[in-house]
């Protein structure tokens, strides 16, 4: 069996990387989160603008919120709460505790204001951290990696160089027992009857039948006469002749392997294998989608050139082409448009999965080395009140 | 400068230019004969393999992505003036 070298968590997940997360349980306790970040630049802050104020989408947050708590990545959190909100620091701390790992929260209209909530914040992420150090890697075997796939600032080369190269990682991640999660619902209008012949079984082809379908649908709504020309116009005069064409090119990323489970947006899959996610096309937001879905990491396929990074997941770019790859080689990992100048697919796919081995094993990404963290951008339906 | 034409799939019958093509220019495509541009080619954009008659499916990602509004001979620019999308299922 292949293996990796990983952290062992208490659930039995796997992690590849050793983080100490602080998670704010609403936007108000960003600045002490903050706070506490700059005293302990160790930590990694989950800052996010949401925890209050929503009602269809509380169910949602916290499920992502609790699931980024217990990410394979993290080996630790400390919860900092506000007090009055919604999604209250003790009961996300409590949700990320089921994964048996060390969780600890407090509330700042409790403790009595921001320098004491820092005060033992700090207190608690030195203690958490000096744990976390004397975890160390062994190995653990493939199956137990989760890889999402995203493309953001796409090309006319995206769907012909990067995407069939992350494809073929795809199919070798899945032979090996291992899950990769195709998200962005919008991408895949077209293409409902291509995805469903590779389901598993009829409830699965169903579901994506009808997640594609409601993707297609949100899209006339929202944008009317327009929607057309969120696939249109660039895309046309780049080469593409029809919707999918253009949806075919973002699928490839899946590979070839059978479709086993669809999930929610944020949801840990039970099922191995490819594993769609119902979530939007907009990166940073269907990006928190894959890390609360477990992804250990990342291959992210980009055209235009995007540095965003995950505070705790590794994120692997591909560029489409060369010339991208040579003008953002800060924040490219992977130069896809080698395919352009005559190597096969299978080379350039052998290459990425090469990288993707390291980077399991530790080996830093361009976007953990220029430390892309940002914030948890999530998905909402509705406006707050 | 590249000339190679781009095949996704084994099952295509149309690649994809990596670079401006002139009429007239050879096309090599791997493992398959050298065409001729039967008309411009911009970069990005398909080209037939093979001869495509009326109403037949143009492949992609070894997939239906139209069908020939119109039969197109092998080195011809495939694009919307000559590609019908298919209809929704």
């Amino acid at each position: 069996m292949e293996t990796f070298l990983g952290f062992e968590r208490p659930d039995g997940s796997a992690g590849i990387r050793n983080h100490v997360a602080v998670i704010p349980s609403v936007a108000c306790a960003n600045g002490v989160v903050a706070a506490i970040a700059r005293a302990v630049p160790q930590v990694v802050p989950l800052y996010h603008g949401h925890g209050c104020g929503r009602a269809v989408e509380n169910a949602m947050h916290t499920r992502v919120l609790a699931n980024l708590g217990r990410h394979p990545n993290v080996s630790a959190v400390l919860v900092v709460g506000l007090g009055c909100e919604m999604i209250k620091a003790e009961g996300l701390a409590a949700q990320i505790a089921l994964s048996q790992k060390p969780v600890a929260h407090l509330e700042i209209q409790q403790l009595g204001g921001t320098r004491r909530a820092t005060a033992q914040g700090i207190e608690i992420v030195t203690g958490l951290l000096a744990d976390a150090a004397r975890l160390e890697r062994r190995p653990l075997p493939l199956d137990r990696i989760r890889l999402g796939l995203e493309c953001g600032g796409s090309d006319a080369f995206s769907g012909l160089t990067a995407n069939p190269g992350v494809g073929r990682v795809s199919d070798w991640l899945v032979d090996r027992g291992g899950t990769v999660i195709l998200t962005e619902d919008t991408e895949m209008i077209g293409t409902s009857h291509i995805l469903q012949r590779r389901a598993c079984n009829p409830e699965v082809a169903g579901r994506i039948g009808a997640m594609v379908a409601e993707a297609e649908q949100l899209t006339d709504d929202l944008l009317g006469p327009l929607a057309a020309y969120v696939i249109a116009p660039g895309n046309m005069d780049g080469g593409m002749s029809s919707i999918q064409e253009k949806s075919l090119g973002c699928i490839v990323k899946s590979g070839s392997r059978p479709i086993t489970q669809v999930v929610e947006y944020g949801q840990v899959p039970d099922a191995k294998g490819v594993v769609l996610m119902d979530g939007p096309g907009y990166d940073t937001e269907s990006m928190t989608g894959l890390a609360a879905a477990g992804c250990q990491a990342m291959l992210f396929t980009t055209g235009r050139g995007t540095p965003v990074g995950y505070p705790i997941v590794p994120v692997i770019k591909v560029a489409s082409t060369s010339t991208l790859y040579r003008h953002m080689e800060d924040d490219m990992d992977v130069d896809a448009g080698v395919v352009l100048d005559g190597t096969p697919l299978d080379t350039l796919g052998r290459s990425i999965q090469q990288l993707l081995a390291r980077v399991l094993d530790g080996e830093p990404t361009k976007a953990e080395v220029n430390r892309q963290e940002g914030i948890v951008c999530m998905y909402t339906l509705h406006p707050a009140f | 400068m590249a000339s190679q034409l781009i095949t996704v799939h084994d099952q295509d019958n149309v690649a994809v230019a990596p670079r401006d093509f002139k009429k007239g220019e050879n096309l090599q495509r791997p493992g398959g004969p050298a065409l001729v541009a039967l008309t411009d080619i911009p970069r990005g954009h398909k080209v037939a393999l093979a001869d495509l008659a009326a109403q037949a499916p143009i492949v992609k990602y070894g997939e239906v992505i139209g069908r020939a509004k119109e039969a197109i001979r092998p080195g011809e620019w495939v694009h919307t003036h000559n590609l019908m999308p298919v209809e929704k299922e």
